[in-house]
Order: structure tokens, then C-alpha cells, then sequence
């Protein structure tokens, strides 16, 4: 009890100092005086003293439950497979019940909300593509948004010079941005970790400066504006029909790209990301051709960018390099991590929070980025796995002990 | 079949591998010993194409391969058990064996293939659904011979599949080395640094320093041999 109020005092006290400029002074420019507002250091004291008492407090029974789920899961392994198909199970269930809301919801809401979900949708879709990437192979990628900008410049030009239209422009700016994945992942085939980091960070920021300065093909900083929506067979809709629209759109596309990663986490080359993830000596070992893994992954991660910058230019009806900093890769890198690496639910349920939170959170102004980070912060240290960790598909064996079930086991993988 | 001609390896300017000549014939079992740095772990991978030798040849069954990739490699049955095991942690065994048969197709093929790993390490069967990382140190040797087994090789290579197991297991294992070689013929070059153990089951052995090969015989020969007690065995 006296070690938990003098850890909360000291914790307070450094509150106190660090906020100390922003609460307690206020500078006054037209008299050149300086107030004073000490009342306000007797709230961040008590504040930082009872938040850090809470935290603890929970911490504590975070460590606690996992030490007593460590000591359960020994010895048990065959239960807990099964309780993990169940779980997937669940998730259908729940993502049947999102699907449906989703589909109904355009019908009541505004203009504005619609919008909103199509960009967490947007998100959700990108989300998607980069767990490709980092959540299956472990290729860490900060360079992502440069392939949704790659789509985005497909969509804006090719409809600028050649007239193209929406759809037409999805599958060539997927095979273009995939292509552009592919030319990324040959020069770093031997870069992991850190490195690759670093290289595809400065990939992301060259596509943007390219974009920005190549003004005879791009229009530059001007950008492009005027890109038209798509049409509903011909139907020119108004406004708020056009949102509901793209709305549907963007669901039918992440239902796909749902589906289409499930898939492939199944698959042969999803199962040798993973182990490329884990082990690629080991991989190398087992005859995987890893070269051929990494592109596949890279350019895989960029189709879906590219199909999403497609809809972004259609969406906003104006593409300019403003749209494509680094901060929009930190927001589906956040998403991808605050999911739960490789994990398809985590992915939409991050996309949800990350998106649309800040904009509910609008109404407190000012302090909606800080509880957006301190969010973030509390949510990495509680749930260091992502919000949903992800499952691997697996197969149940019944606790009989002959070769029938091998047989079995192996009949139901075909 | 195999066969190491002046093979020599680089790691930037440092000339690992100054020379390696050896051979390998169907249905053996060899061993290369020697020392820390000597250069074991080098040629294995050189064997298996991790590293590319700068100058040399490796001709397996009349076929250069020093300039082919892993994978292919693999592809002609040349499969190497990798030193420190590097099983894949979070899989569970099972999807570790199906691992090991990736580049094969052959249904029937991979659970026959099954049921003979399983009959030679039956512990894995017991723990197939458990993840890899919570195995013991000398059941994951296990899992990493199984794995490798699963994509049936002709020709095995071991690197130090007796790195820090107790001396019991060692002595499972190298019999169960044995055994695999005599029930499926499968040639076994085996790295090791445990010269006893390695002599012991090995037709013939070849003696690594400083990456070249110093001595060549019959392992019971080697086993016999003063010098080789005296530096590998321990005894004086």
C-alpha cells in the first residue's frame, strides 16, 4: 500500500513537471505578462496519481492471467485445438452478423456517416493487403501508401488522357501496382527487419516526390482534380446516391478481399509466408523458393493498394501527392499491428477503431489525437498480440490412437 | 553420387573453404568432423546452395550444382537438416512434417512418409497437434530429421544433430540414423563434432582444419587412428 502511493506520488510529481508548461503557464502577448495557473497542477496531480494506481492495477492482472493460462495450455494441447476451431466458427458468425448490418445501415444513415464507414472500409481493404505483407511473410513495409498512390495516378490519368472509366481502371491499376510491388521487392530480397524498414520508407517517399515534382505527366502539387465516380450503368445519381453507391462498392471489394486472404493464409504460399516469417534458412531448407515467396507477397500486398487508390480517386474526385505521406502508411502499418498481425477480423475491428474513432471523438476538438494515443499506448500494452490473434487454420485430431485418423487427416486436407 | 572437387568458399575475404575434395557413394553413411571454425558447417552449405562456393564443383550423379539455388536443390533430393534444428516454433508438429513436404504432391507418398517418422519417433505422433517450440531439445532434433525426411531425400545431410542433447539421446539418434539409412538406402553425410559418435555409425570419415581436409579413411580406421583420438577423442 505505502509502495503503491509513493510509485503513484513519483509518477504524479513527473506529471506535474512535464505539464507544467502547457497548464500552468499562459503567456499573455498583448500585455507581455505571464499567468500563472497553479490551480490547474492540483488536477494533473490528482489525475496522474489515480490513472497510474488503475494502471498498475490492471497490469497486474494482466500478468497474473497469463501466467495462469500459461500453466493451463501444458498437456492440454489437443483441448485447445479444438476450442480454437470453435472460435473460428464464432468469427463466421460474427462477420455474417457485420456483413448484414453493413449492408442495411447506408439506408438510415447520413451523407457524412456514409461516408465516413466507406474510408474505415477503404481502410479495412488496406489493412488487408499489408497483412499480406508484415502480418504473413514479416516483411515489415512503411512504403505501403505508395502503392495505393500507384493506383490512385492510374485512375486519375488514365481517365485524364484516355477518358477510362472505374472499372475498367481496377484491374490495371492492380496488376500496375502489384508489378510496382515486385520491382520494390527485388532489390531487397536480402533485407530484413530494420533495413527493409528503412528501404521501403524511402521507396513510399520517393513515389510521393516523384508525383510531386514530375509535372509534366502528374500535374504536380496541383494534383488532378475532376475524376468522375462510377456510374450505375449509366445512371448519372446525385449526390448522396452516389455515396450510398461507392458504399456498396466498397463492401462488395472488402468482402472479397476477405475471402481472397483467407484463402491464401490456407494456401501453399500462404503457409510458406508464415514459415518464411518464422525461419527462412529453415524455410530455404525445405526446398521454398523464398525469392519467389517475397515477391509473391509484395506484389499480392500491392494489388490490393492499388484497387483501393482506384476507388480513393473516385471517391474524392481529386488525387494530389498531399494524400500519400508516410502518415498514411503509419495508419495501416497501426492497423494491420492493432489487428493482430495476420489476423482478418483484427484487421476490420483495428480499421473500425482507428478510422472511426477520431471522427466520433471530433466533438472534444483538441483532445481527440491524445486519447487516440493514449489509446493506442494502452491497447499495445494490454494487448501486445493485436485486439484478435490470429488463428491458423487447423485440424482437429480426436484423441484415438490408430492410423485411420492419419488417413483421415490427410484425406480432409485435399 | 556426390562428389566435392576443389571447392572453395568465401565469406567476404575470408576463404572459409580452402579446397574440399571428397566424395560420396550411394547408400553410405560419412562423416566430417573437426573442429570449431574448421569449416564443417561451410561445406554443408555449400552442398546445399545456402552458400555458393567461388571456385569448384559439386557434381551430384553427373549434374554440376554449385551454381543452382536451395530450392532446386532440394528438388533433386539433396535435403540438409540445418544446424541448431530450426524447426518452425509456432507450427505444430504436423504442419512442421507438411513443411518438410512442400515440394511434393503425392498424397498417399506423404502419409506412407508419415507413418514411417512417426514409427521411428513415436513421441511426435503423441504431440502432433502441440507447437514445435515447446518440444524438448532432442525432440525437435527429432522433428528436424522427420521434416526432413518428409521430402524424401536421397541424400541427407546433418549438420551437429547432436548439438547440445544429452548423451542418451545422442546415442538414440545416431542409431536412429542408422536405421534410416539401412531401411531406405538413404546415402548420410553427417557433420558432426562429436567424433565417437560420428566414427562410430559412419562407413567412412574425412578430417577438417582450418577448411581443408588433413585426413581421409575408413571411420573404424579414424576411430583407431592416434592423431584423430588424441585431437577429436579425447584421449592421449
Amino acid at each position: 500500500m505505502v509502495e503503491n502511493i509513493k510509485k503513484s506520488s513519483i509518477i504524479a510529481v513527473w506529471f506535474i513537471f512535464l505539464s507544467f508548461p502547457l497548464v500552468v503557464l499562459r503567456v499573455d502577448y498583448i500585455d507581455k505578462t505571464i499567468d500563472y495557473r497553479w490551480h490547474n497542477i492540483l488536477w494533473i496531480g490528482i489525475g496522474a496519481f489515480f490513472i497510474s494506481w488503475v494502471w498498475r492495477y490492471f497490469l497486474k492482472r494482466k500478468n497474473e492471467s497469463d501466467k495462469s493460462s500459461e500453466g493451463k495450455n501444458q498437456g492440454t494441447s489437443a483441448s485447445t485445438s479444438r476450442f480454437q476451431v470453435q472460435k473460428i466458427f464464432e468469427h463466421k458468425f460474427a462477420l455474417l452478423g457485420i456483413l448484414i448490418a453493413a449492408a442495411i445501415v447506408p439506408q438510415f444513415m447520413s451523407t457524412y456517416q456514409t461516408s465516413i464507414f466507406i474510408t474505415a472500409m477503404m481502410y479495412v481493404v488496406l489493412g488487408l493487403g499489408l497483412n499480406i505483407v508484415v502480418g504473413m511473410a514479416g516483411l515489415l513495409d512503411l512504403g505501403y501508401v505508395a502503392f495505393y498512390a500507384v493506383g490512385a495516378y492510374t485512375y486519375g490519368l488514365l481517365n485524364l488522357h484516355f477518358g477510362l472509366g472505374f472499372w475498367i481502371s481496377i484491374p490495371i491499376a492492380g496488376v500496375l501496382a502489384a508489378s510496382f510491388g515486385v520491382l520494390l521487392g527485388i532489390p531487397v530480397l536480402r533485407l530484413r527487419g530494420d533495413y527493409l524498414a528503412i528501404v521501403t520508407l524511402g521507396f513510399g517517399e520517393i513515389v510521393r516526390l516523384v508525383l510531386e515534382n514530375w509535372d509534366v505527366v502528374t500535374r504536380g502539387p496541383s494534383g488532378i482534380p475532376g475524376i468522375p465516380k462510377p456510374a450505375f450503368f449509366g445512371v448519372k445519381l446525385g449526390f448522396a446516391g452516389n455515396m450510398t453507391y461507392l458504399f456498396y462498392i466498397i463492401l462488395a471489394l472488402v468482402v472479397i478481399a476477405m475471402v481472397a486472404t483467407r484463402r491464401l493464409q490456407s494456401s501453399r504460399i500462404g503457409r510458406s509466408w508464415v514459415a518464411l516469417r518464422e525461419d527462412e534458412i529453415a524455410c530455404q531448407a525445405m526446398g521454398i523458393d523464398t525469392t519467389k515467396a517475397k515477391l509473391a507477397a509484395f506484389g499480392l500486398g500491392a494489388f490490393w493498394a492499388g484497387i483501393i487508390g482506384v476507388f480513393f480517386a473516385a471517391k474524392s474526385s481529386f488525387v494530389s501527392p498531399m494524400s500519400f505521406t508516410f502518415f498514411e502508411s503509419a495508419i495501416i502499418l497501426s492497423i494491420v499491428v492493432l489487428g493482430g498481425m495476420g489476423s482478418v477480423l483484427g484487421v476490420i475491428l483495428a480499421a473500425g477503431i482507428l478510422i472511426l474513432l477520431p471522427e466520433y471523438l471530433r466533438f472534444m476538438a483538441d483532445y481527440r489525437l491524445l486519447i487516440f494515443g493514449a489509446l493506442m499506448v494502452v491497447m499495445m500494452v494490454f494487448k501486445p498480440g493485436g485486439l484478435i490473434t490470429n488463428i491458423r487454420q487447423q485440424y482437429t485430431l480426436p484423441k484415438r490412437n490408430s492410423k485411420e485418423e492419419l488417413a483421415e487427416l490427410h484425406s480432409s486436407e485435399t | 553420387m556426390l562428389k566435392l572437387v576443389n571447392v572453395q568458399s568465401f565469406y567476404g575475404k575470408i576463404q572459409a573453404l580452402k579446397g574440399i575434395n571428397l566424395e560420396l557413394h550411394e547408400g553410405e553413411i560419412v562423416t566430417l568432423i573437426g573442429g570449431n571454425g574448421a569449416g564443417k558447417t561451410t561445406t554443408l552449405m555449400s552442398i546445399s546452395g545456402l552458400v555458393k562456393p567461388k571456385f569448384g564443383e559439386i557434381i551430384y550423379r553427373g549434374q554440376q550444382i554449385q551454381t543452382l539455388n536451395p530450392d532446386e536443390i532440394v528438388k533433386q533430393g539433396l535435403v540438409q537438416v540445418p544446424e541448431g534444428r530450426r524447426i518452425f516454433p509456432d507450427f505444430t508438429i504436423l504442419e512442421n512434417l507438411e513443411m518438410g513436404a512442400y515440394l511434393r504432391n503425392d498424397k498417399a507418398g506423404i502419409k506412407a512418409d508419415m507413418d514411417y517418422v512417426f514409427g521411428l519417433f513415436p513421441i511426435l505422433k503423441e504431440r502432433i497437434q502441440q507447437s514445435a517450440g515447446t518440444l524438448s531439445g532432442g525432440e525437435q532434433q527429432m522433428l528436424a530429421i522427420s521434416r526432413a525426411l518428409m521430402a524424401r531425400p536421397k541424400l541427407l545431410l546433418l549438420d551437429e544433430p547432436s548439438l547440445g542433447l544429452a548423451p542418451l539421446i545422442i546415442k538414440d539418434i545416431f542409431n536412429i540414423i542408422k536405421q534410416i539409412n539401412k531401411e531406405h538406402n538413404t546415402t548420410i553425410f553427417l557433420v558432426e563434432q562429436n567424433a565417437n559418435q560420428a566414427l562410430q555409425i559412419a562407413d567412412r570419415a574425412y578430417v577438417l582444419e582450418n577448411g581443408e581436409i588433413t585426413l581421409h579413411d575408413k571411420a573404424s580406421v579414424l576411430l583407431n587412428d592416434e592423431s584423430v583420438k588424441k585431437a577429436y577423442l579425447g584421449m592421449s
